[in-house]
C-alpha cells in the first residue's frame, strides 16, 4: 500500500494538498474581501450579531444547495427546487393543523413529500434516461400545478407548528441560532457520505464517467435515483424551516432559491459537469451568496443594480476559476 | 430506403409537433363557440407568435448542445426598451423598432463571447447574464408603463388583407430571413456538427466557433423580435421577473415538444414553433373545456411530463446496455 510507504510527518501535509482547491480558497478569500468592503462602509459588518444573523439567512439556501450539489456531483441538475421548497412549507404546516399527531408528524410529513417528488424525478433520469433539466423542470411545474389547486392560488392560512418554528428560529446553545445547528448537522453528514461511503465515492464516479462506474460494478441507477430523492428531501426540508421562520408558507416561496442555490454550488468550485467538487467549497459558496446579497442590500442599492452586480460578481468569479479547457486543448 | 423516407426520418419530431398541433387545434375549434373564425385563429396565433420566437431563438442555442437560460430575459428587457423607444413619427418608430433589435442581439453576443472566449458553461453564464439583463430591464421601467406605436401594434397584430392573421406572417418571415438561411449556410451546418459531437467537429476543421457564437447571437435577435411583440401586444413595458422566468422555461418545454434533442445536433426551429403552438393549445383547451382556471398549470404540468416521458420509448431501440449510459 503506498500510504504505508509515506512518511508519517508527511501525511497530513499530502491530505491537505489533496484537499486543497484553488477555488475553494478564492471562494473564501471574496468573503473575507467582502466582509472588509462591508466594514469600510459600517463597522457593524463584523459585529458577531451581523455575522451570525446572515450564517442563520445562509442556512436555508445551504440546506438547498448541499441536495443540489450532490445533484450536480453527478453531473444533473434538479431544477424542480423552487416548488418542492414552497411543497415542503405548504404540507408541513398544513399537516400541523391536524391536532398534536398532525404536530408530531408536520416534519417528516413536509420532507417525506419533497422525497417522493425526488424519488420521481431520479426514476425519470436513471431509469427513463430523460435529461435532468427537463423532467425536473417538467416536475417543478406539475408541483406548482398541485400546490395552486390545493391552495386556490393564495396563501394558505395553516401556520407552522410549534417545532418547525423551535428549528427556525429557536436557541439550543445560548446564541446559536438552531437553524444553522440543522445546517451543520446536515453538511457534516454530507460530508462524511461523500467522502467516507461508497454511496459518494459512486456519485463522483458517476459524474466522472456513468459508462465507467457501471462497468465497475457501481450500482449507478440506484445511486442517482437516490441522490434526487435526497435532494428533494433537503428541498422540502428548507421549506419546512422557511415556514417555521415565517410562521407559515407562501405562494413561491421557493422562487429566490433556485438560482442562488446553483451558483452557490459552482462558485464552490464544483464542476456543473459533475465529478468535481467538495462541501467546504460549497459552504463557501452559499456564504458568499449570502453576503453579497446583505450587503448589497445593506448600502441600499436598488433592486435592480443588486441584480446587476449579482449577475457580474458571478460572471467574474467564474472567469477566474470555472473555465473548463479549450477544444484544442481536451 | 427512397429519398422521402430519409426525409421522414430526419423530420421525425418536427412531423409529430405538427401532428400533435393540428389534432390539439382542431379539437380546440370545434369545442370553441365561435367555432373555426379568423377572430378566433388570430387570437389563438397572437398567443402563439410570442412562444414561438423564443422557442425559435432557444432553438439555435439548443442544437449547438448549448441552453440560454437568459432568453426570457432579454425578451424582458426588449419589451422594456421598445416601450420606450418604439414611438412617435414613423422615422423615430423605425429608429426604435432597429435600435430593440439591435439590443436583443447585443445581449445574445455576450452570452456567446462569454461561454466561447470565456470558456464558462452556458447554463450559469446564462443565469448570470439573465441576472444582469433583467437589472436593466427594472432600471429601464422600474413600474409597468410606457407606450408603443399604435398604428404599427394594429397592424402587426391584427389581420393582413382582412384575411391572414398578420402575426403569422411576420412569423413566417422570420424563419424564411433567418432560419432558413441560416441552417443552409455553413454555419448553420457546423452548428449541428458542433452540437452532435464537439469534438469530432473540430477535428474536421468545422468552424465551432463561429457557429455557437451565430447562434447565441441569433438566438438573443430572436428573442428580441418576440419582446418587440410582446410590446405591440401590451401596449406597455414591464420589467417581471415571473414572465421571464416562464418564457425561458416554456421555450425549453416547446423545444422539447417540437422534437429538438437537448443533447444537440438534432431538430428544427419549425418543430420547436410547432411546439410552442402545442404548449399554448394546451393552455387553451382547458377554457374550451369549462375547466376551471386553477387546474390550469396542473394540467399543463401533466402535459408536459407525459411529452417528456414519451422521449423514453428510445431506450426500448438500445441493443447494448452501454448505451444506456451515453
Amino acid at each position: 500500500m503506498e500510504s504505508n510507504d509515506a512518511q508519517p510527518a508527511a501525511r497530513p501535509l499530502l491530505v491537505l494538498a489533496r484537499w486543497f482547491d484553488p477555488s475553494v480558497a478564492i471562494a473564501f478569500g471574496c468573503i473575507v474581501m467582502l466582509l472588509l468592503l462591508g466594514s469600510l462602509y459600517s463597522p457593524s459588518f463584523l459585529s458577531p450579531e451581523y455575522l451570525l444573523q446572515q450564517l442563520k439567512v445562509a442556512s436555508f439556501l445551504g440546506v438547498i444547495a448541499t441536495g443540489m450539489m450532490l445533484v450536480i456531483l453527478l453531473g444533473q441538475i434538479d431544477l424542480s427546487v423552487p416548488w418542492v421548497v414552497a411543497l415542503g412549507g405548504m404540507m408541513s404546516s398544513a399537516i400541523a393543523g391536524w391536532g398534536p399527531v398532525g404536530e408530531a408528524l408536520a416534519i417528516p410529513f413536509g420532507i417525506g413529500c419533497g422525497i417522493g417528488i425526488g424519488l420521481l424525478n431520479g426514476i425519470g433520469v436513471a431509469y427513463l434516461r430523460i435529461p435532468s433539466m427537463i423532467i425536473t423542470l417538467a416536475m417543478n411545474a406539475v408541483v406548482q400545478g398541485l400546490m395552486v389547486l390545493y391552495t386556490g392560488g393564495f396563501s394558505p392560512q395553516d401556520s407552522a407548528s410549534a417545532a418547525m418554528r423551535f428549528l427556525a428560529t429557536g436557541f439550543i446553545i445560548p446564541n446559536l441560532p438552531n437553524s444553522v445547528l440543522v445546517w451543520a448537522a446536515i453538511g457534516a453528514l454530507t460530508v462524511f457520505v461523500l467522502t467516507r461511503t461508497t454511496f459518494g465515492r459512486a456519485i463522483y464516479a458517476i459524474g466522472n464517467s456513468e459508462r465507467a462506474a457501471y462497468l465497475s460494478g457501481a450500482p449507478t441507477q440506484r445511486v442517482v435515483m437516490t441522490t434526487f430523492a435526497i435532494s428533494g428531501g433537503l428541498s422540502a426540508f428548507a421549506g419546512v424551516l422557511l415556514a417555521g421562520y415565517a410562521s407559515k408558507a407562501a405562494q413561491a416561496m421557493g422562487d429566490p432559491y433556485l438560482l442562488p442555490a446553483i451558483a452557490a454550488v459552482v462558485l464552490g468550485g464544483t464542476s456543473i459537469l459533475g465529478g468535481r467538487g467538495t462541501y467546504l467549497g460549497t459552504v463557501a459558496g452559499v456564504i458568499l451568496i449570502t453576503l453579497l446579497q446583505s450587503i448589497l442590500s445593506v448600502m441600499q442599492i436598488a433592486e435592480a443594480g443588486r441584480q446587476i452586480i449579482y449577475g457580474v460578481v458571478i460572471i467574474a468569479m467564474m472567469l477566474l476559476y470555472g473555465r473548463e479547457r479549450s477544444a484544442s486543448n481536451r | 430506403m427512397k429519398d422521402w423516407r430519409f426525409l421522414v426520418r430526419e423530420q421525425r419530431g418536427t412531423l409529430i409537433a405538427v401532428a400533435l398541433f393540428l389534432v390539439m387545434f382542431t379539437i380546440y375549434v370545434s369545442y370553441h363557440p365561435a367555432g373555426f373564425t379568423l377572430n378566433v385563429v388570430t387570437t389563438a396565433s397572437n398567443k402563439g407568435v410570442l412562444l414561438a420566437f423564443v422557442a425559435m431563438a432557444q432553438t439555435l442555442v439548443v442544437v449547438t448542445a448549448g441552453i440560454d437560460l437568459s432568453l426570457g430575459m432579454i425578451f424582458v428587457l426588449t419589451n422594456c426598451l421598445a416601450s420606450w423607444l418604439v414611438a412617435g413619427s414613423p422615422l423615430e418608430t423605425a429608429f426604435g423598432v432597429v435600435a430593440v433589435l439591435a439590443a436583443g442581439l447585443v445581449c445574445g453576443m455576450i452570452n456567446g463571447l462569454i461561454v466561447i472566449y470565456g470558456r464558462l458553461q452556458p447554463i450559469v453564464t446564462t443565469i448570470a447574464t439573465g441576472a444582469i439583463y433583467f437589472g436593466i430591464a427594472l432600471l429601464l421601467r422600474p413600474v409597468p408603463g410606457g407606450e408603443v406605436n399604435q398604428d404599427l401594434a394594429d397592424a402587426l397584430t391584427g389581420k393582413l388583407f382582412g384575411r391572414v392573421p398578420a402575426s403569422l406572417v411576420v412569423l413566417l418571415a422570420v424563419v424564411v430571413v433567418i432560419w432558413i438561411p441560416f441552417r443552409r449556410s455553413l454555419t448553420g451546418r457546423a452548428a449541428y456538427a458542433t452540437g452532435s459531437s464537439e469534438a469530432a467537429a473540430y477535428m474536421s476543421g468545422v468552424p465551432i466557433r463561429r457557429a455557437r457564437f451565430v447562434a447565441y447571437s441569433l438566438a438573443g435577435l430572436l428573442a428580441g423580435i418576440g419582446g418587440l411583440f410582446l410590446t405591440f401586444f401590451t401596449y406597455s413595458g414591464e420589467a417581471s421577473a415571473a414572465n421571464g422566468n416562464t418564457y425561458t422555461l416554456y421555450s425549453i418545454a416547446a423545444v422539447v415538444l417540437g422534437g429538438v434533442s437537448l443533447f444537440g445536433g438534432v431538430g428544427s426551429a419549425i418543430g420547436a414553433i410547432f411546439g410552442a403552438f402545442v404548449f399554448r393549445t394546451i393552455g387553451d383547451l382547458l377554457f374550451v373545456f369549462d375547466l376551471e382556471p386553477l387546474w390550469q398549470p396542473l394540467f399543463q404540468g401533466m402535459v408536459l411530463l407525459l411529452a417528456v416521458c414519451l422521449g423514453a420509448f428510445r431506450l426500448l431501440q438500445i441493443r447494448n446496455r452501454l448505451d444506456y449510459f451515453g
